[in-house]
């Protein structure tokens, strides 16, 4: 394939919304050399890294501007509204806040850069400390579910494309359908209605940790809350697992080797899953993307102490410093995972990936 | 599968790729759709929900902020499903409760469709630079989870239900933005809408008689996709505290409220969840019925 | 020794009961390359791939026996099937593009035939197999060759990998299913080599699946004729072109396009206008450089077209004829160069030209399927220019829809229809009617045959000469079937990578050609009389 075709390949994957789109690359004056395709690849995953932080910049400062528009700022936060103005304005020294505000922007992503967020208006803090302890109870939890949906769903969806339109196809795909129509907090409450309180003390309705406790010291307080998780995230995945294997399953090359005399085992594993496991891998990406909103509901509900609830909690308590920094962290994680989901894409689909002259 | 596929019997390029639908007529598709039986499951559950929540306050037999008992009282024949919290008939909070997430989770849903819809086409005709920078401007809307960019912004501005739903539709419009992007991409390169400029039919008038009627199924589809989203969305918003304020009624607060009394009196959480999942359930089965028609239509009308 | 025996065959659709094949019957002897004729809905492939057990969902056998080797095909249970396939009988499918998996290596796609039904040898042994079978197809047969994957390879060598595989485990039987048609003609020629030699060299039999019956005289000793599920008519090559006992293959017969004559009714119509003094060209294309992005599609193209005449633009794919069109419609405007209409230089862009110029200069798609909107029906559609361009309104709206498609033959009542309920040919003809609407002297048509039937797209190619002579036309007609110019052209211009290679009278060009290429591609194109030879 040539490199003309190779960068033809990802724009039509950009368009159709499989990858993400980038910026258009400038053409190459007349006489100049054309990059091998492999040099291509590297240069668009240099690109596409380039990108993720140019967004990330950007999302930075949409986060630090928002936070400009409040009525007030963090010393009336701190001292409240009997603050006399002296005090304000020896706070705003203090603070910073009466520098320029591209100034003040940049103390803060250089501070954030450092893993400095500043210290919590509500807790008195610093905000690094209180939410390094949340980000990894946040973590566990995703991480868990994440172990989870990948082989539920991928079995899942593999047996129901191979079964389709038989009874258990049907069955599994309603009530799929269902499931994920439900809200986190309802399907929770179902949950623990079943499972907590009346007939089944299974498990604790609530989460609770104490500081410092690792939350894989109480495996039986983790189960509700992932399985919520897992609830929400496996229907999506199964289907569209679903979907692209009956796709690659009536394909083309499925029907010529079956002529060819292969083994349907061979067929499934050696035709059909690779490449009817691509499109799901971005597919993850997103499912990620969502538990991460997911989490927020999910750890309230429980009353986890994770990132979730920080957020809430800020929110709550106006802490303008704790907003900041999460909603920076829950949108780089965001970004990040799409990064590798792209990338995984790209080496995974022998199109994108070979290159010969 | 679709026929050209295993009976290569038709010449090459014989049939064209088709948009979901795009053979067919709308209301061929209503009329087919209504046949399918999660369609029609669908529609009674949505009825019944808007019913209760349309009809609720004029039955309910209480005020929603009055008490009438003591805190997680039993039902009884003053109060059917028992009391909340504080005391107050749950029965007269779930009647007054449904409300507020019907509208905005409608208006979030249509709102964030027209924007949507609006930027999606703009991108799809536009210059390149336009549409590239279009295109990064919903990257960056998609890279806060839909709760996590409401949660920001309401902890600067306030709980205002406006300005919730206005967020819930600016969370959606990337989303519809992509969609109806590609799908304007996809159709300006047709041969029946490069027939028409060949004619000389001014542009605007292609957008609207030849590109946008072909998009309006698969945009219905979305609709529903949206509605969905928007109740999941508000629902989730005012269980967390950020919608409607006490001592005003909703849903999602209803079981907020009631919560910590789960194990005591189950139907003050399981009343207010129940219609909302049904809400929920009843849109995406009519939504999941239109999109199966559609799919399906391709197939057979194809021939 | 007979090798393949069906007899009374019967293949029904499971909704309805509807016999799709029916009444089929014949013999293949060892060793013998058959030809299997038919248009869409003929039946053919399901025919084809009955003798591999095979048939599409929502169509099953019914009656009747396939007995190929001694063995009775319909009778196999899965595993006996899985052993017959690929093995005893085998399939070359329509398009290599999408028959291959793009995940897997060339060399291991057709290796695994070899895993799937040796009992002995080893992977290294099938390996130096595979690099035999690769280098008999006229593959080269090297380790990097093997590694790549299927879009590393061109339409041609993709063909060659499907007929490797199908080949590599020695079957008795080859089902070929028109593995040539979306292959240039100089591919398709290089494929038929091949197929005719590796099955003569292994006494294999061979089915040759065709919509072509010019491709049927390069390569099959017998032919079958399908139509609508039976068939009507089975000889000898040579007996059966000579003097077809059928009204259909005698159809069949005269609708294909050939080189070695002209279409009867097109005689004389070019006479009429040369009596005149020659009228000035009224289309002309002017050092025509088109690019796409960095790549150049047209290098300085020049052409003129003159009222009443027919200029045939041939090549195959990625020659440029179908940029070529466009730039002279104005839907691809990043060029340099100047396309004219009756002296006067276009804007580039469509949306940029005038409604005159919109009236004068009108377009026919490759692909009535697409062209038409499906939500609207043909009275919206054919009003558009007729409003838009022609000014007409209120009454005689509907009397001129009705007029415009009885001018392509059409009844007046299919206004009332949609695109969905019309065939292909219906389609291209309400496409012609729409394009003649506003009464343009220019018409450029790209490829608008190529998705059509052959007996539809002797219709069409008939009714656009009598359109252009009736109404003065001056027609550039994009194909890549050089045959064809022979029906409609005056003059043909040959194109290659983006230049025109070659140009001048239909006549001449096609008898006398002074280009090596147009050589090519003219000793390249299947003719009926190969069979005499």
């Amino acid at each position: 394939m040539s490199a003309e075709d190779l960068t033809a390949s990802i724009e039509t994957l950009e368009n159709e919304g499989v990858l993400h789109r980038l910026p258009p690359e400038p053409a190459p004056a007349p006489g100049e050399a054309v990059p091998k395709p492999s040099a291509r690849r590297h240069l668009w995953i240099v690109r596409r890294l380039a990108y993720t932080v140019v967004s990330l910049l950007v999302v930075s400062i949409l986060v630090f501007g928002a936070t400009q528009i409040l009525p007030g700022d963090a010393a009336n936060a701190i001292l409240g509204n009997q603050a006399t103005p002296k005090a304000l304005a020896q706070m705003r020294a203090q603070l910073g806040l009466d520098q320029p505000i591209t100034a003040q922007y940049l103390s803060w992503i250089t501070g954030a850069l450092h893993g400095d967020f500043g210290t919590s208006l509500t807790l008195n803090e610093p905000v690094s400390q209180v939410l390094a302890e949340k980000v990894r109870n946040s973590g566990v939890l995703l991480l868990l579910t994440v172990i989870v949906i990948v082989p539920v769903s991928v079995l899942l969806g593999v047996y129901t494309a191979v079964k389709r339109d038989k009874l258990f196809d049907t069955a599994t795909l309603s009530v799929l359908m269902v499931v994920s129509a439900l809200p986190e907090f309802v399907l929770g409450i179902f949950l623990v209605v079943i499972f907590s309180t009346g007939l089944m003390h299974l498990f604790p309705a609530t989460a609770l940790l104490a500081a410092d406790q690792n939350p894989l010291s109480t495996p039986n307080a983790l189960v509700l809350p992932v399985a919520v998780l897992v609830l929400v995230s496996v229907p999506y995945l199964t289907r569209l697992i679903r979907a692209s294997m009956i796709e690659v399953l009536d394909s083309d090359y499925v029907q010529n080797a079956r002529l060819k005399g292969i083994s349907e085992r061979r067929i499934l594993f050696r035709h059909a899953l690779p490449n009817a496991l691509v499109p799901p891998v971005q597919a993850l990406a997103e499912t990620l993307a969502y538990l991460v909103g997911g989490v927020v509901v999910v750890e309230y509900l429980f009353a986890y102490p994770g990132l979730g609830t920080a957020l809430t909690d800020a929110v709550s308590g106006r802490d303008l410093p704790m907003v900041q920094a999460s909603t920076l962290l829950l949108a780089t994680v965001y970004m990040v995972v799409n990064l590798l989901a792209d990338v995984a894409t790209v080496y995974l689909t022998p199109k994108l990936r070979t290159a010969t002259s | 599968m679709t026929q050209a596929e295993i009976t290569p019997d038709t010449a090459p390029l014989a049939e064209p790729d088709l948009l979901p639908g795009e053979t067919v007529r709308r209301s061929g598709v209503l009329r087919r759709a209504l046949r399918l039986r999660r369609t029609q499951i669908g529609l009674v559950m949505f009825v019944l929900v808007v019913g209760v929540a349309v009809v609720g306050p004029f039955v309910a037999p209480h005020s929603p902020t009055e008490f009438v008992g003591a805190p997680f009282d039993p039902p009884s024949s003053s109060a059917w499903l028992g009391t909340d919290s504080l005391g107050r008939d749950v029965l007269s909070r779930v009647l007054h409760g449904g409300w507020t997430v019907l509208w905005m989770s409608f208006s979030a849903a249509a709102l964030g469709l027209l924007v949507g819809i609006v930027i999606g086409m703009t991108a799809g005709f536009a210059r390149k630079a336009v549409d590239d920078t279009i295109m990064a401007g919903t990257d960056l809307v998609l890279a806060f989870p839909s709760i996590v960019l409401v949660l920001m912004v309401v902890s600067l501005l306030g709980t205002d239900l406006w300005l919730i739903v206005l967020l819930t539709a600016a969370s959606h419009a990337p989303r519809v933005a992509r969609l109806s992007r590609g799908l304007t991409m996809d159709l300006r390169g047709r041969s029946f809408v490069e027939a028409a400029e060949v004619l000389g039919v001014p542009r605007l008038k292609v957008l609207f008689s030849d590109i946008l009627p072909s998009m309006s199924l698969p945009l219905s589809v979305e609709f529903g996709l949206r509605l969905t989203w928007s109740v999941l969305l508000i629902a989730s918003l005012s269980f967390l505290g950020f919608g409607v304020q006490a001592p005003q009624s909703d849903w999602g607060l209803i079981i907020n409220e009631n919560r910590t009394g789960i194990s005591i009196s189950p139907l003050a959480v399981l009343a207010p969840a129940t219609l909302i999942a049904m809400l929920s359930i009843s849109v995406s089965l009519v939504s999941e019925g239109l999109g199966r028609t559609i799919a399906g239509t391709d197939r057979t009308e194809v021939q | 020794m007979t090798l393949v025996e069906v007899s009374d065959f019967q293949v029904t659709l499971d909704r309805g009961g509807r016999a799709i094949v029916d009444e089929v019957g014949f013999t293949m002897e060892a060793g013998e390359i058959v030809a299997l004729v038919g248009e869409s809905g003929s039946g053919k492939t399901t025919i084809g791939t009955a003798l591999l057990g095979f048939f599409r969902s929502g169509a099953s056998p019914a009656s009747g026996r396939i007995v190929v080797d001694g063995q009775d095909v319909l009778a196999m249970d899965v595993a006996e099937l899985r052993a017959a396939r690929g093995s005893l009988i085998s399939y070359v499918p329509q398009d290599p593009t999408t028959a291959l998996n793009p995940a897997l290596r060339v060399g291991e796609q057709v290796l695994e035939v070899l895993a799937a039904h040796r009992t002995d040898g080893s992977r290294a042994e099938w390996r130096e197999e595979v690099r035999a079978i690769f280098a008999e197809v006229q593959l080269p047969s090297t380790d990097e060759f093997l590694q790549r994957f299927p879009h590393q390879l061109s339409g041609g060598q993709q063909q060659r990998v499907c007929i490797a595989a199908s080949l590599v485990a020695r079957p008795r039987l080859i089902v070929f299913d028109e593995p040539t048609t979306g292959l240039d003609v100089t591919t398709q020629a290089y494929v038929l080599d091949v197929v005719r030699s590796v099955c003569s060299r292994h006494d294999i039999a061979a089915l040759y699946i065709t919509h072509d019956l010019a491709v049927v005289a390069a390569i099959a000793d017998r032919v079958m004729v399908a139509y609508s599920g039976h068939l009507v008519e089975t000889g000898r090559a040579a007996e059966l072109f000579a003097a077809p006992r059928e009204e259909y293959t005698r159809e069949l017969l005269e609708a294909i396009p050939d080189l070695d004559r002209p279409r009867p009714s097109a005689a004389g119509a070019v006479a009429a206008v040369d009596g005149a003094a020659p009228a000035a060209p009224v289309l002309a294309v002017k050092d025509l450089t088109a690019r796409y992005g960095r790549k150049t599609a047209l290098h300085g193209v020049e052409l003129s077209v003159r009222p009443g005449h027919c200029l045939a633009v041939v090549g195959e794919s990625g020659s440029g004829k179908t940029t070529l069109g466009r730039c002279i419609i104005g839907l691809m405007d990043s060029y340099d160069g100047a396309v004219e209409l009756a002296g006067e230089t276009l804007p580039r862009s469509v949306r940029r030209r005038t409604r005159r110029q919109h009236q004068e200069l009108q377009y026919v798609f490759q692909n009535p399927y697409a062209s038409l909107n499906p939500r609207q029906t043909i009275g919206h559609s054919l009003a558009v220019p007729l409003k838009g361009l022609g000014g007409v309104g209120g009454a005689a709206l509907d009397s001129q829809i009705g007029d415009a498609l009885e001018k392509v033959r059409l009844p007046r009542s299919v206004m009332h229809q949609y695109p969905g309920e019309l065939s292909g040919g219906e389609r291209q003809r309400v496409a012609i009617a729409r394009a003649l609407a506003s009464g343009p002297k220019v018409l450029v048509c790209d490829e608008i045959t190529s998705a059509l039937d052959v007996s539809v797209q002797a219709s069409i190619v008939d009714l656009l000469h009598e359109l252009q002579v009736q109404e003065q036309l001056a027609l550039l007609f994009v194909t890549h079937n050089l045959a064809l110019t022979r029906w409609i052209a005056d003059e043909v211009m040959v194109m290659r990578s983006g230049r025109v290679v070659e140009s001048g009278p239909c006549d001449q060009v096609l008898t006398q050609p002074t280009d090596a290429y147009t050589q090519r591609l003219l000793d390249s194109t299947p003719r009926l009389a190969a069979v005499a030879g």
